[in-house]
This record gives structure tokens, sequence and C-alpha cells, in this order.
């Protein structure tokens, strides 16, 4: 068979062990308790205003699922409304085919660098890495991804890929490689942020290519929608002559009314706004106004390979809003990094082994057990995608091929479970027992009691839900 | 190498064997909303973004106090941007022939209007029709003026949708340029507009 998929990092180690080492960087978890104790309040707030919220997760969840049962129709039909407007549709079968095809876009351009707005699918199939290969300078223009990208460091949330940085310490990746950066930078956000706009401005205004990804694209007409906060994205969008977007073949929508579903549902489940400043529409070539060419690849990469598995293919239906990370008690303690994928948390975690398709990745098959199955990312998801579902019907494929009782599931299960509570963390770590049964399958026989309990079961590894739902409830409201 | 446009098909038909029933979409949220202008002013303002309620005849006034206020004396235009917008005192660029980027970017500000403004959510909507122009013109000035009429109103996202055209390059604006970036906190201010501001036209003014 053909190339690892690239939506795992090379040489990452499988959750347990990631999740111990991010357990040992307090800096680390201080700064994604403060991010995402701010972020949950303020989404609550965002979808509280909004009676018929359940109305919308309900519709938002059936155009989903539309879209997935007739999705040859809707892909078909899609590339006929972009090609009628002047734009250029290709297919990639996997991330190797998808490099290969944007790669040769830019060389035609003969641009050797190209700049681009942070899209979840080019970070998948390793895009800037395979530019870098090819000669090309890919520039990242989100804040965020920006802030990543100087500090030659891995995103480690959806949205947000640098959740992990407070502000002194992006103040201190900017001062150390931003060239241009002004004198006695502060760490305010404000000056962060300016400090970001004049460093990306000539980018912007001298960029012959850029690349995005899409939120939507509307099957009908052909339209294509970007989400964005910063303006970066109406940079790429509108300025340079040639635009390429890299989409998942999931992200469509059958109709323009669709789209008022989930302009609904996006914006107040990731950012928690009413509206995020800036969307964009476009469809095919709009003359005398923006890029005067448009590429669209249509990106499988494992997505078939999820759609055939009825209970799984829920996880196609995520447009990647990051709440279930942001209410993830696993994924506060351990941080985004430790799932060693562009997608972490518990959509990373349903949605990451089934692109990888390979039961003999033990890192891809050590995701679905990073999770305690308390079922906060099912209550928050605007397309109500039942994750704690999924992560039971995957632990039990993986346990099927890997073994029942081998010892990494057992040890991976019981270290999702302990790290889902504090007190349990501690009372383990107390018992100096940590290391023991998260270190590496295979040693692990007897776990301290209340661990014990569950691996002396002899079922699916399957820990107990209902103590963590009642931590959870106390804890969190 | 194997026609991969065919072979994604083939393999979508193939996981779709079990032939997953197309479900009914709910379609019952809302849809309309009263008092759409008060609302509209209020969201807008929520997002640090400033809100004048003027009537017509007042509206070329308050423009020229709007520039006057921002100090902005090279103002980018549409092309087609109603001549009594035109106030003197400002040293108006229009956009025929097209602004280059540099021009662009080298001014103080630009001033359109707008397809449509959604109240519920405090956002405009511009799609390149009459007194909007391009897309670049309200990107690289640091200051927008936007001129909303009350009948561009609509209450909700759906009713907004309804009366967009697809197909034109639209661009939804809520608030000044904005990053949650660090520290998941929203800060005002990166790449687009810094500054935005709105006038609100509306025949009679605003009853209570
Ligand atoms: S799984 Fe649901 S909550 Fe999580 S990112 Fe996707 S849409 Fe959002």
């Amino acid at each position: 068979m053909a190339t690892r998929n690239p939506v795992t990092w090379l040489g990452a180690p499988a959750f347990p062990k990631a999740a111990r080492e991010a357990l040992a960087d307090t800096q680390l978890r201080a700064n994604l308790r403060r991010a995402t104790g701010t972020i949950r309040g303020r989404r609550a707030e965002a979808v509280g205003e909004v009676e018929q919220w359940e109305v919308l997760r309900r519709a938002g969840a059936a155009i989903k699922d539309d879209v997935l049962a007739n999705l040859d129709t809707y892909l078909v039909r899609l590339e006929e409304a972009v090609t009628a407007r002047g734009g250029v549709v290709h297919w990639a079968r996997d991330a190797a085919e998808a490099n290969a095809i944007v790669l040769d876009l830019v060389r035609a351009t003969g641009a050797d660098e190209v700049v681009k707005v942070k899209s979840m699918a080019t970070a998948e199939i390793g895009l800037n890495e395979a530019l870098a290969e090819g000669g090309v300078t890919a520039v990242e223009t989100d804040l965020a991804e920006l802030i990543v990208q100087l500090g030659d460091d891995r995103p480690s949330h959806v949205l947000v890929p640098a959740i992990h940085r407070n502000r002194s310490e992006i103040r201190e990746i900017f001062a150390r490689e931003m060239p241009d950066a002004p004198e006695g930078l502060t760490d305010e956000p404000a000056d962060l942020a300016e400090a970001a706009r004049e460093h990306l401005r000539r980018k912007f205004l001298s960029a012959r290519v850029a690349i995005s990804g899409a939120n939507f694209a509307v099957a009908d007409t052909g339209s294509v929608v970007v989400l964005e906060s910063e303006g970066n994205g109406r940079m790429c969008l509108t300025l340079p002559e040639t635009l390429i977007t890299v989409m998942g073949i999931e992200k469509l929508v059958p109709t323009w009314r669709d789209l008022e579903v989930f302009l609904q549902l996006l914006p107040r489940s990731s950012t928690a706004e009413r509206m995020n400043p800036y969307t964009s529409v476009w469809t095919g070539v709009h003359p005398g106004d923006g890029p005067r060419e448009f590429h669209l690849v249509l990106l499988d990469n494992g997505r078939t390979a999820t759609l055939a598995d009825p209970v799984g293919r829920q996880a196609l239906r995520c447009i990647r809003c990051s709440a279930c990370l942001n209410v993830c008690p696993v994924y506060e303690r351990t941080g985004g990094k430790s799932y060693g994928s562009v997608y972490p948390g518990p959509i990373g975690a349903i949605l990451t082994p089934q692109l990888v398709d390979d039961p003999h990745d033990a890192q891809a098959a050590s995701l679905p057990f990073a999770s305690s199955l308390c079922g906060a990312c099912f209550e928050v998801c605007p397309v109500r995608i039942d994750i704690p579902e999924v992560l039971v019907h995957l632990r039990e494929r993986s346990v099927r091929a890997r073994g029942r009782r081998s010892p990494e599931a057992v040890a991976m299960a019981a270290a999702a479970w302990v790290f889902g509570s504090p007190r349990r963390y501690e009372r383990a770590q107390r018992l100096g027992s940590l290391a023991r049964f998260v270190a590496r399958g295979g040693t692990i026989s007897h776990l301290p009691w209340p661990a014990s309990r569950w691996t002396d079961a002899r079922d699916a590894p399957v820990p107990a839900p209902e103590s963590f739902r009642t931590w959870w409830r106390n804890n969190r409201g | 190498m194997a026609d991969a446009r065919g072979e994604i098909l083939a393999r979508i038909r193939g996981a779709l064997a079990d032939r997953p029933e197309t479900p009914e979409v709910p379609r019952d949220y809302l849809r309309a909303l009263p008092r759409a202008a008060d609302l509209l002013a209020e969201r807008i303002a929520h997002y640090r973004a400033t809100v004048h309620r003027v009537d017509a005849a007042g509206l070329p006034v308050a423009i020229g106090a709007a520039l006057r206020r921002r100090g902005a004396v090279s103002v980018a235009a549409p092309a087609d941007l109603p001549p009594e917008w035109l106030v003197s005192g400002v040293r108006w660029m229009p956009d025929s022939p097209p602004l280059s980027t540099e021009q662009l970017d080298g001014c103080d500000g630009v001033v359109t209007g707008c397809a449509v403004a959604v109240a519920e959510t405090g956002t405009l909507v511009l799609d390149a029709g009459p007194a909007q122009g391009r897309r670049v013109l309200t990107l690289l000035p640091d200051y927008h003026l936007c001129v909303v009429r009350a009948e561009q109103i609509a209450g909700t996202v759906p009713e907004a949708l309804a009366r967009l055209e697809p197909t034109r390059p639209l661009t939804f604006v809520s608030g000044p340029s904005a990053t949650s970036d660090i520290e998941l906190d929203r800060v005002e201010g990166v790449h687009g507009p810094r500054t935005l501001e709105v006038l609100l036209v509306e025949s009679r003014p605003a009853e209570h």
C-alpha cells in the first residue's frame, strides 16, 4: 500500500505516553485551563441566546446526513457548478496526490511563495512540508498559525492552533523570530496583533498565489464559503491572481438555503460570537473582482473509508468548531499535541483513527481511548455527533483487531480514565503508580483502586462513565 | 494512474452500500424578528463598531461629520457611490479606473453602502452591488464607513440569506477585524479595517 497518512505526525508516541509528558508541563496546563475556561462560559452564553438551538442542531445533523447519504451526487453537482463559473476542479485520493496537484498549480504560476489562510485540510495533508520540498515557501497568515510557524511548533487546537501559548510566550516568539518586530513589543494582545499586521502586510500586497481551505461549499451553486476573524482570509481570497482551495469531500451543503443553519451554528459554537468578523463567499471566478484563476481540490484521504462505517461515519458531519475540545476534561489536562495529530480532542479521537484506516497503527488506535466518556462533547456538538458512541465503537474495533485484553488497550483506557479527574490523577500520582500504568503496554497486571475495578472487568474497555459524569456536573456545571 | 475522480466516486458508492436514508431537515427555527433596526444598532455596537442613526436628508452631513471626526482626507469610493454622498472637504478616490492595491493601502478610509444587514447578528453583507464595488475596497483601508438603509435590514440569518444572490461575491462583515487567537479572547484589529462605523438611515426617527 501507499505512504502513511500524514494526518498523524510521524513518530508521535501513543496517547498515554504523550499525555504523561504533557501532564508534567504545568505551564501548558495553566494556559489551557485558562483559555478553555473562558471560551466555555462564552459559548454557553452565545448558545443560550438562541431559543431554537436544539432545532438548529437537529437541522445541522440532518443536512450533513443528507450530504453523506448522497455524497456522490452532490460532489458531481458541485463540480459542474464550479466549472460553469470558471473554476477548475481537481480530485485527490490521498495526501500525496493533493500535494502534487497543488505544487504543480503553484509551479505553473512561477511563484516560489504562497500565502495561506488557516485550513485543517492542508494541515492534515502536510501541504506546507510538501511545498517546501518542492521549493515553494508557504506563509501562514492566521495569527495562531503564524505563532506556531514562527515558534517551529505543532498546532494543538483546531481553531486556535497556538492555544497552548500565553501572551508572554507569544511576545517572546515574535521578538525572537520576526525580523521586523517593533522595539519594545509588549505582551498586550492588541500590540501583538499590530505586529502581525505589519509583518504580513507586504506579503499580502505582493502575493500571486493563495491557498485556502473551505468551511462549506454549496453543491447547487458552486459557492465556496470561508469564515474567519482577522481579514487575512479576505486578503488571500481577493488579492492574489490565483486561488487554490483544498477541501475535504464532506464539506458540502446541498443548497444555499442550508447555510442559514451553519452560519448560526458555527460562529456561536467556535468563537462564541453571534457572527465571526468576516465570512467570504465566492463562486468560481468573478471577473474584475478577485483572483483570475480558481482551483478547487476535492480531497478524500480516508474520508471514503470513514464513510463506509455506519457508526463511525457521523464523524464526517464535523464542521470543525472545536467546541468539543474546549469542554473535554482529558483535552484540558493533556493538551492537543498529545493526540499526535492535527485533529486533537474528542473529534480527533474519533476522526484521526478512521482517516488513518490502519488497525496496525498503534498510535492512531490509541486515540479512541483518550476519553473518559463523560459525554460533554456530544452535548455541545452543533451537529450532534455522538462522540462517546463512536469512541466505544472504535475501541471495540481496535480491541477486536488487537486482542480484547491486550495490555495496551487496558493501559490506554485506564490512563484516559485517570486523566479525566484531577482527584484520580493526584491519587494515582501519590501512589507513585501513574508512570507504571500509563507507561508502556505490556507490564500492567494490576492497577490501584479504583482503576483496578475496571482492569479486572472482562468486557469492552469502557470505564464507569456514571461516576465521572457526577464528578463533571459537580465541578463544571 | 487511474482516474482519481472515478475512483473516489466509486469508493463513495461502495461505502454507501447500506443505503443510509436521507433524513427530513427540521426548519422550524426562527426566521423573522421585529424591531430589527434597534436590534441591529445594538448588535453592531456590541462588536465595538460605532453606529449613528440618521434620516435620509441628514445622510450627507453625517458622512462628512464622520470622515472629519476620523481625520480621513483621501477616501476610496466605489465608482457608483451616490453623488450626494461625495461631500466636500474630502479627497475622493473613485475606483474607476480601478485603484491599485498600493493606492487603496495608502488611503485613509472607504465609504460604501451594503446589500443586506442582519439584525440578530449585527452583520453587514456586501455583494459588489450598488454603492459597494469590488471586495478589496473594504479590505485594505483601515477605516470603513458603511451606510445601511432601513429596508436593507433582515431580522435573522435565514431571512438575510433568502435575500442574497449566492453567485455574487459576498462579504459578511460583523464588526471590525478581530482575532481570538491570543488566549481565546476577542481583540479588535488585525488585517482588515480596524475601525468600522455605520450610518443607519431611517425615513422616520426611531420610535420608542
Ligand atoms: S465534533 Fe462537533 S463539537 Fe467537535 S469540532 Fe466537530 S462539530 Fe465541533
